[in-house]
This record gives structure tokens, sequence and C-alpha cells, in this order.
């Protein structure tokens, strides 16, 4: 499979003079299998250009997988051209919101509605099939499957493992592992951490030998101590589940938005010069970076 | 008056929580950054909450592969904030009037409830039960008289009746709940758990709270029996000091005698002896009645 990063910001779009060399655009990933057939995970700012290229070339057939419906990860969705032209055949796959009780649809639908875009979604003329998702639900695109992990986030959020052909891919979204709620000294703090242990093992082991993994990894080290539960990764986790679960590749993605290129990558060259990093090999991800599996 | 138990599993998503967690839970969650711990120990000393998240997080709407027991578990597996707007969303709905037509009284089912649940937890400490499970030695405890909540709620003017009569005629309520009722609030509560899909051991204990027929039964059934009939043992002795003491001794008493053979076995100790042994228990049953701060309620 060839995977294509199209959008490796978090948060929010930041075009500029700055974002020229990594990109400005918001999450999504473009993976086209050996034998044709294509996934797209998340739909923020990235899958726009993608669906200009992808129109040239009719009818355009694609799965999506939504990791999570914050802004940065669907607010590409409604410039997406295949979803405007008939024949076009897209599959759109994300959990339920068992907390306002919306379905998939519903909530994609929402971001169409009169006050915030002009077109309704129910104006969409390609074929659109909308699929809830349940952890651990596998799902067949053509040679490839495609397993969700939920993962800890401040919404539910999806990881995704694709494999096809022998080779894995996985994509962890947002992803900042589970911390413990209580201090040393209270009595919840053991019980609880062996619960955090436990969760943190279902996703070593879901994730075990994968060969290239994208994961969430928007601050630094220092950075960290002050955005404890705002449901985002750092180099440390990063390298901790790539050490863990054996990955032979680990792209750091969801950049903050307020990362230029020079800060990017002066802090890559800080934590390679670490002396305790696994053998995985670590890279920034870019904007238009392709991985061939 | 039998009830028809299809629609009370129907109306049950719609049962307010107590006072005391609505003001607590909307108090805290105005800040952006509150405390994980202590939105958490609000939910987890409120049957109704607990019941309603564990509900939720084993719903298909969650879709999740493991099998949630605790509100910890369900914090660690779904996230604080999730867990934490659907508490809000709970709290919104409204508080559950502090007093109900069938005469129910909420700050005695809460603390019994409470007291039920912390003596389960120190009993399964003590009988070796592993940490992993005692949290739902607690949970089980603390949701063993849910069914009351309902019938209290739902269908106050029989409920009212089972209460007059239980008391007038000095029966025990489960025994007047099937008389009325066609159902005890055992049977009802784990009707509507099972309903709910939470985990069959936890359905179970509450199913078999005042019985032990069943003939594979848990030790986390025996304990949830054992320590129902403790926390009332033990509200007879506090009684005792302040009322017409001998008569409530003498009942006190009773409770012991009359305990099943299989949960006299589990026990291995009459209650007046594990009064002794179970060391803190006053203290940590105080802690928690002392959390939800009942006499601070208008």
């Amino acid at each position: 499979m060839i995977i294509t990063l199209r959008g490796v910001r978090g948060s929010i779009p930041v075009p500029g003079k700055d974002t020229v060399k990594y990109g400005g655009n918001t999450t999504c990933i473009d993976i086209m299998t050996d034998e044709g057939d294509r996934i797209i995970i998340d739909g923020g700012s990235g899958i726009r250009p993608l669906g200009q290229e992808l129109v040239a070339q009719l009818p355009v057939n694609c799965s999506i997988f939504i990791t999570h419906t914050h802004w940065d990860h669907i607010q590409g969705l409604p410039f997406f051209l295949p979803l405007f032209i008939p024949g076009n055949n897209v599959g759109i796959y994300g959990s339920f919101d068992p907390v306002y009780m919306k379905d998939l649809k519903t909530i994609l639908a929402q971001q169409m509605e009169y006050c915030y875009f002009p077109v309704r979604e129910s104006e969409l003329n390609a074929n659109i099939n909308y699929h809830n998702l349940r952890e651990g639900q596998k799902i067949q695109v053509g040679s490839a499957t495609v397993t969700p992990i939920l993962i800890n986030h401040p919404v539910l959020n999806f990881g995704y493992k694709v494999e096809a052909n022998g080779k894995k891919f996985f994509f962890t979204g947002d992803y900042e592992p589970p911390l413990n709620i209580y201090s040393p000294e209270d009595e919840a703090y053991e019980e609880y951490q062996r619960l955090v242990d436990q969760q943190k093992k279902v996703l070593t082991d879901f994730i075990q030998d994968v060969d290239v993994v994208v994961a969430d990894c928007q601050y630094t080290r220092e950075e960290y101590p002050t955005k404890k539960g705002w449901g985002h990764g750092t180099h440390d986790s990063c390298i901790d589940m790539a050490r863990d679960a054996n990955i032979g590749t680990l792209y750091f993605t969801h950049h903050d938005p307020t990362r230029t290129d020079s800060e990017l990558d002066k802090i890559y060259a800080d934590v390679m010069n670490r002396s305790d990093l696994p053998a995985t090999q670590f890279h920034i991800a870019m904007e238009g970076t392709k991985i061939k599996l | 008056m039998p009830i028809n138990h299809d629609q009370l599993i129907e109306m049950v998503d719609k049962i307010p929580t107590f006072q005391e967690s609505v003001h607590r839970i909307l108090s805290l969650t105005t800040s952006a950054d509150c405390s994980p711990k202590d939105l958490v120990q609000v939910i987890e000393y409120d049957p109704i909450l607990t019941m309603k998240v564990l509900k939720l997080v084993n719903s298909a709407y969650f879709g999740l592969s493991q099998e949630v027991t605790s509100v910890n578990h369900a914090v660690v597996y779904v996230g604080i904030n999730t867990i934490k707007n659907v508490a809000i969303s709970v709290a919104t709905t409204g508080a559950l009037p502090k007093t109900n037509k069938a005469g129910l009284n909420m700050n005695q089912f809460w603390s019994h409830s409470l007291a039920v649940g912390v003596i389960a937890k120190l009993l399964a400490e003590n009988k070796g039960v592993g940490k992993n499970e005692q949290a739902n030695y607690f949970v089980a405890g603390l949701l063993h008289d849910i069914g009351k909540v309902l019938f209290a709620h739902f269908l106050p003017d029989d409920y009212q009746q089972v209460l007059q009569k239980a008391e007038s005629e000095n029966l025990p309520i489960h025994q007047v709940e099937k008389q009325l009722l066609g159902f005890d609030h055992s049977e009802i509560g784990a009707m509507v758990a099972e309903k709910w899909q939470l985990p069959a051991e936890l359905v179970n204990s509450i199913k078999s709270h005042h019985t032990t027929d069943n003939e594979d039964q848990s030790p986390l059934s025996l304990a949830i029996y054992a320590a129902n009939q403790m926390a009332h043992y033990l509200e007879l002795h506090k009684q005792a000091s302040s009322e017409d003491a001998p008569l409530l001794l003498a009942q006190a008493a009773t409770i012991d005698e009359s305990l099943p053979e299989k949960v006299k076995v589990w026990l291995a100790w009459p209650l007046s002896e594990v009064n002794k042994w179970l060391v803190n228990l006053d203290d940590e049953i105080d802690k928690a009645i002392t959390f939800i701060d009942l006499s601070d309620a208008d």
C-alpha cells in the first residue's frame, strides 16, 4: 500500500510562511492498497486538495474513516468534491456520539446546516453510506482490513489499523495515554494505575509489530505539564508506544498550530539526540510524504 | 396492582439523580479544568449516577469490546471528558425530589446504599478478593436497592401502600412488594440492570440480596447479602444507643441468627464478630456518608 500524508497539523489550519515545509492543513491520510482500493482517514482541511485530484478520474470510490469529530478532523469534508458528483461511491465510517445520542450522519450533516454552509448534506449527490462503528469491528475495504480501537481523547476517538497483503499501518487519531487521576497517597491510586496499565496494554497488543505508525505528538516534554488532560501525545509517549509495540517506523504528527517549520526541525534534532531511543525509525510527518509498504 | 415492568424499564431512563450530586456536578463543571478525582467521587458515591454511567458505557451506543464494571474503569476506558459530559447530561435532567409521595426516605436510602457498598468492599478485602475485583463489590453494594427508588419514583401510590403495610404489620419490605406489586425491589432492580446490559455478576448480586436459593451463588452475591444484613445490624445497634435499646438489640440479634446457612459459611463469623474484625468499618462508612453531606440538603 501507499500512504500519503495530506494533512499533519493539529487543531486548526495554519497557512503561511512558517509552515511551508511541513504544511498547514489539518489531519488527512490517504491510503491506496496494492489492488487500488482507496481508504482515507479523517477529513481535516487536507482532504480538500485530495478531492480535487481525485475528481480528475471518475467515478471516485473511497472509504473515509473518521477518528473523531472534532473540527480539525472533519472540517474539510464539506469541501471534498467527490461528495458532490453523482456516480461516486463514498463510505463514511466512525463512532456514534453516545453523549448527545447522534449518529455519524447527523453529526456531519450538522456542520452543513444553513447557518454554517450553503449546501445541505441531503444535496450531496454522490452515493454516500454512513456506518457507525463498534470498537474492534473489522471492515473489509477490498483487500484491506480496517479495525478501530478506542483510545483516550476528550471525545471518543478511534485509532485505526489498516492491514493489507501482510503489511500493517496504524494511525492514532488524537491520543493522550491515560493518566492516573489520583495521587500516590490516595487509596484508589493503585487500582486506578492497574486499570491504566491494562488499557495501555490493550493498545500495545493491538499495534504489536505494526510496520508504520502515525501518532499524535502535539506537545514537547517541556510543554506537557501545562497541557495534561488536553488529549494529545508527546515525543515521550510516542517513543514509549514505539518501544512497547516494536514499531518499525513512527511519524510524529498533529503538530501544534503555533509550531514553525524551524521549531519542528529543532525539536526533532533534540529528540533524536536522546540516548534511550528504541530501534524504531522516527520522522516528522510532512504534508505530501508518501510511505510505501 | 401488579406492575408492567417493560413500561417501568422504559421510564427509568428519565429518572433524575440526588440533588446533592446535581449541585456538585454543576458546580464542579463550571470550570474547564475541574478535578477528575472530585468528579469521579461524586459519581461513584451516587447509586443512580453510577448506574446510569455504567449503563451507558456498556450499551451498544459505546460499542466497547471490554465490559466496564466500575466508574474508574469507565473513566480510563472512554476518558474523563466523556464521563464528565455524561454526568452533566444526567445532572441537567433534574434532581430527585427530597420527598416522594411514596414516603421512601431518600437520605436513609442513600446512606444505607453507601454503607452496604463500603461493607461489601471491606468484606472482599478481608476475604482475599483480588484488588481488581474489590471495586465491583462496592458498586454492587451501592446498587443493590436501586429497585426501591424506581418503585417510589414511578409507582408512588402503590409503593406508599407497600411501605405502610410493611411498617404496620412489621413485615419485610421485599415480602410486601411481592405480595402487592408482583415483583420485589431486588427483582425489578436486576431486571433494569439486565436490560441495561450491566455485567451479569452485578445483575445477579442485585437479584439475590434477599435470597440464597440460587444454586451457584457467587461470592459477590453472598457478600452483598451479608453486607446488607450487616448494615441493618449496625444501624439497629446505633439506634439502640439512644432509643428503646433492648427491643432494637433483640432485632439485631435476630438478623444475626437468621442469616442463611450459605452466608454464614461464607462469612465464617456471626455479624457480632465481623463488626470487630472489619478494621476501619465505622470510619469508612462515616467518610462516605460525610462526603454526600446529607445534613446540608434542603
